[in-house]
């Protein structure tokens, strides 16, 4: 029966494939609409520098470039600054200085895509460069350049955050039988989804409706901050309506407002006209905001026996020029207190201070919740250090350590509280599948032979599901999420949500969670998202929110729904409702199978025939604030071989064991590990943006920043096992970024495990050939 | 030292304007366009066939894949008045009378697609490895997809998706004969 309806656990075929098979996909950039203009943007080739003037005659003069906008047009409408998610500003257009390389400048509107890029190429700035500072450290020192003038703080630091009690966790280091120390670097990235980010804004003076299409992870709280950012202007939330369509990608990088974003809707509203913003991929990857960019120096306190004790971490956060992370918690470094793992430290205490510099604005996730992955890097990382130093084998460290099954929920020493897991039961599977023994043997033995060979173990303990009210907010508004479900008397229905695929699937697996819970086939339902017009409130797609809370919003409806629907059966069957049973997806008197009603026919009744005194219709909504975050889990095992000659590294083999909960499509589910997988091989290996020391970004392109393709991406192999949470409806707990959580320290530690008999302890990610090869080369074994 | 042998004209801008024939999908177009316009933008702009996407400019993505008088070209880097006289195979013409080329249906039936923008290209760069070759290994699909880039997949689905494509087209060949 499950089977036949296509209800939870089930490999249902996605419905949205229908249309992205044959090219029918409606992506922003297909959005056309009559007289529509576009917009293109100039932007600053310098890091730091004073603007003295602009010159936009050159451009105006080319037929059909209609507008040029500057800073000092935005003064005037007070839109020249916007607010961040941060309690920071950030420009939209600078009236005098650029903080970084490709901050927009100017805006040209022109009547065609190739005359607006015209217009730009014709815009001439005349810069007064000044000098930069690109590294945190060194901005925070005293006497630093400054990068934000126009703050009152005349200094580059923007926060101190910390968390757990020191003096406790001193005293602890200090009575140490053992204390292990690494500083890591978990670099600058890109999240690059293969779709840029885009506009069409489009105007209507008449009705003073503003539509407006766009690359937006979270739609419903883009309509509410331009309601509040350009309320002055005239445009009211009932008169703006957002459309997320069908987007290329997310990963964290579509969450924030971009001032693209900002310029084509005030051109819209200022001419009537649509406007249409499309990012190329230099501008995508120069400007729009990044990820991670964390120095993190950690220590771990130990006995000899490898009892883990405590942990103290020390983090400078890069912010760039304006602090504009993507992070809703009430933490200023999200949920980086996520970093004692999957072990029972009895101290900790972590501190990070945000800084800015002349880099671009960000801090954003790149598939993971607000720090996740920095947090499980540095302690999965640091638990191989300790696992070196005390001589022991990393899976056994880990197994000794690890929180105990009968310890959930679990309350950690910062502050989380863990709902369920079973740690040692995944790394023990991870193990077994991988064949740990005999692999540990081979390497012994490639290692006699002088062959480089390395097993990397990350058990990795994720936070997702942003989330409850008490730590999440944006702007004030609650984290909730959303579901409306409306079954129609035929018994076909329609689900709308909160929450917006980028890929995710949602419009088979929120269908999955409606039709187990109504009996009702998945082919019968119909899931709506993206449309601030249509769906209800919701807070969007990210931090694996959407299973954990709209999956949340979306059981309970439909458990409404079947509230009443039991009133009708009851009513049908001339019983009473406390004789109804809610058996084999249908309603029947209670041990009486043949005298049922099915869903449908409960439908049909809903509204020809339903109880004298109750409400027509079937339809319920839920708003669903979770009362805690999920915490999905993991085991990875990386085994690589590394060339001696080249410094290059080969993946031979990883097993993925990730423990995500209740699994409403395995098939999808599967596709997502797959996808998390290689967004952690990426900075693992390959992904990477630097600056030189004048702040030009090194690798603006796809020729330089290295996504891995099909020839550098394993195999994947994955298995799985299932702990349900117990306080989500369905017991699921998101698993769209586990896998880019877990895996880079797998992929690290392999290859630190393969050079370890050099003395090799850490290797910063991205580990290329060069690094290895120079390690080779310096320990006088490179071939 | 290029010579002009089309009759172009001048736009406003000073850009050249071209008359160009250009089939697509068996389907001829007649079009003038600037000589600078990307033959990306003339399926995209000029003749609205917006399943070629655009993802990097740079020629290493692979979203904007199409076939050029068979061959897989990267649109985005191939000007619509080089593909003057010639023919074009995009995502919208795998489809034929209704029928899903085996290639779409592999991509569906072995989840070889997420967020759907890299898809026409990957599914157009497998169509072409097919046809060249019906058998490929798998070291021969990864080689052969190696300049489209997916961020969703991991690829391990993709691989699956034109093994099916391949066993399936190898199957109907084998029941025609």
């Amino acid at each position: 029966m499950a089977i036949a309806i296509g209800g939870i656990g089930q490999s249902v075929k996605r419905k949205e494939d229908a249309r992205f098979i044959r090219g029918r996909g409606n992506y922003v950039d297909d959005v056309k609409l009559p007289g529509m203009l576009y917009l293109d943007i100039a932007r600053s080739p310098y890091a730091h520098a004073r603007i003295k003037s602009i010159d936009t005659s050159k451009a105006l003069a080319i037929p059909g470039v209609l507008a040029v906008i500057t800073g000092k047009d935005l003064v005037p409408l007070k839109l020249e600054w916007m607010p961040t998610l941060m309690s920071d500003r950030q420009m939209v257009l600078p009236t005098d200085t650029v903080l970084y390389q490709a901050q927009e400048v100017a805006a040209v509107v022109a009547t065609e895509r190739y005359i607006a890029a015209d217009g730009v190429a014709a815009i001439e700035v005349d810069y007064e460069p000044l000098p930069v500072v690109v590294d945190p450290i060194k901005a925070l020192q005293p006497g630093a350049t400054l990068v934000r003038e126009d703050r009152e703080q005349k200094d580059n630091h923007i926060w101190h955050w910390e968390v757990g009690d020191k003096a406790g966790t001193d005293k602890a280091f200090a009575d140490a039988e053992v204390v292990v120390k690494q500083d890591l670097y978990i670099p600058r990235i890109h999240v690059s989804s293969i779709e840029t980010c885009g506009i069409v804004a489009s105007f209507d003076k008449i009705e003073g409706k503003l539509t407006v299409y766009m690359t937006t992870q979270a739609p419903h709280a883009i309509r509410t901050v331009i309601a509040l950012v350009a309320g002055h202007l005239g445009l009211a939330e009932h008169k703006i309506r957002v459309i997320s369509p069908d987007i290329g990608g997310g990963f964290g990088g579509k969450v924030p407002v971009y001032p693209g974003y900002v310029l084509a809707i005030g051109a819209s509203v200022l001419t009537g006209v649509p406007v249409k913003w499309i990012e190329d991929r230099a501008e995508n990857i120069q400007a729009d905001s990044f990820a991670r960019d964390y120095h993190i120096s950690a220590e771990l306190a130990a006995k000899k026996d490898g009892t883990m004790q405590a942990l103290r971490v020390k983090t400078i956060a890069d912010h760039g020029a304006f602090d504009a992370a993507a992070n809703p918690s009430k933490y200023p470094a999200g949920l980086f207190h996520i970093i004692t793992g999957s072990y029972p430290f009895q101290k900790s205490f972590v501190e990070v201070d945000g800084a800015y510099t002349n880099k671009p604005p960000g801090g954003i996730a790149y598939r993971c919740s607000f720090r996740v992955t920095e947090a499980a890097f540095t302690i999965e990382r640091l638990v191989d250090v300790l696992a070196l130093e005390i001589k022991k084998d990393p899976a056994e460290l880990r197994m000794q350590n690890f929180i105990p099954p009968t310890a959930f929920p679990y309350k950690s020493v910062l502050g989380w509280e863990y709902d369920s897991g079973d740690y040692g039961r995944a790394l023990k599977l991870a193990m077994d599948t991988i064949g740990y023994a005999e692999l540990r043997k081979e390497q012994a033995e490639k290692r006699k032979r002088g062959e480089l060979m390395g097993i990397g173990i990350s058990s990795f303990t994720e936070i997702v599901g942003a989330g409850p009210s008490k730590d999440f907010d944006i702007l004030g508004i609650k984290m909730f999420d959303s579901a409306e479900i409306r079954v129609h008397p035929t018994g076909k229905v329609m689900v709308r949500i909160g929450v917006k695929s980028q890929g995710q699937g949602h419009e088979t697996t929120f269908g999955q969670i409606v039709a187990e819970e109504l009996g009702i086939p998945v082919a019968d339902i119909a899931v709506e998202e993206g449309d601030t017009d249509t769906a209800p409130y919701g807070l969007g797609t990210y931090a694996s929110r959407s299973t954990p809370v709209a999956g949340g919003a979306t059981a309970i409806a439909a458990r409404k729904i079947r509230e009443k629907a039991k009133l009708i059966a009851a009513h049908l069957l001339e019983a009473n409702p406390d004789d109804i049973e809610w058996k084999d997806y249908k309603f029947q008197v209670k041990g009486v199978p043949t005298k049922s009603k099915t869903m449908q026919e409960i439908a049909f009744a809903a509204y020809t025939n339903h109880p004298q005194g109750m409400e027509a219709g079937l339809e319920a909504v839920d708003y669903y604030d979770p009362p805690n975050l999920t915490f999905p889990f993991g085991s990875y095992i990386c085994v690589v071989d590394i060339d001696r000659g080249t410094g290059v590294v080969k993946i031979r083999r990883f097993v993925a064991v990730d423990d995500c909960g209740t699994i409403i499509n395995p098939m999808i589910v599967e596709g997502q590990i797959h996808g998390g997988l290689t967004m952690g091989l990426a900075p693992a290996l390959y992904e990477e943006i630097n600056y030189d020391k004048d702040g030009n970004i090194q690798g603006s392109n796809f020729m330089d920043y290295l996504l891995p393709t099909a020839m550098e991406t394993p195999n994947w192999e994955t298995a799985k096992t299932t702990t349900p949470s117990p306080h989500h409806p369905i017991g699921a707990k998101g698993v769209g970024e586990s896998a880019t959580v877990g895996a880079p320290a797998a992929i690290a530690n392999a290859v630190v495990d393969a050079l370890a008999h050099l003395g090799v302890r850490h290797i910063d990610i991205p580990i290329t050939p060069w690094k290895v090869q120079k390690i080779l080369k310096d320990n006088g074994v490179a071939e | 030292m290029a010579v002009q042998t089309a009759p172009a004209t001048r736009t406003t801008t000073g850009t050249r304007r071209m008359k160009i024939n250009v089939t697509v999908n068996g389907q001829a177009h007649d079009v003038e366009v600037e000589t600078r316009i990307l033959l990306v933008h003339l399926l995209r702009e000029n003749l609205g066939m917006t399943g070629t996407h655009i993802g990097c400019d740079t020629t290493n993505c692979g979203a904007c894949t199409v076939l050029l008088n068979g061959r897989p070209v990267k649109s985005c880097t191939v000007f619509a008045v080089q593909a003057d006289g010639m023919s074009v195979a995009t995502v919208e013409g795998l489809e034929k009378d209704g029928k899903l080329d085996p290639v779409q249906e592999g991509f569906h039936e072995e989840h070889g697609l997420q967020c759907g923008f890299c898809t026409p290209g990957m599914m157009i760069t497998a169509a072409a490895l097919l046809t060249a070759n019906p058998d490929p290994s798998e070291l021969e699909i990864r080689q052969a997809i190696s300049g489209n880039l997916c961020r969703c997949t991991g690829y391990v689905n993709i691989v699956k998706s034109i093994q099916y494509a391949a066993r399936k087209t190898r199957e109907t060949a084998g029941g025609k004969a």
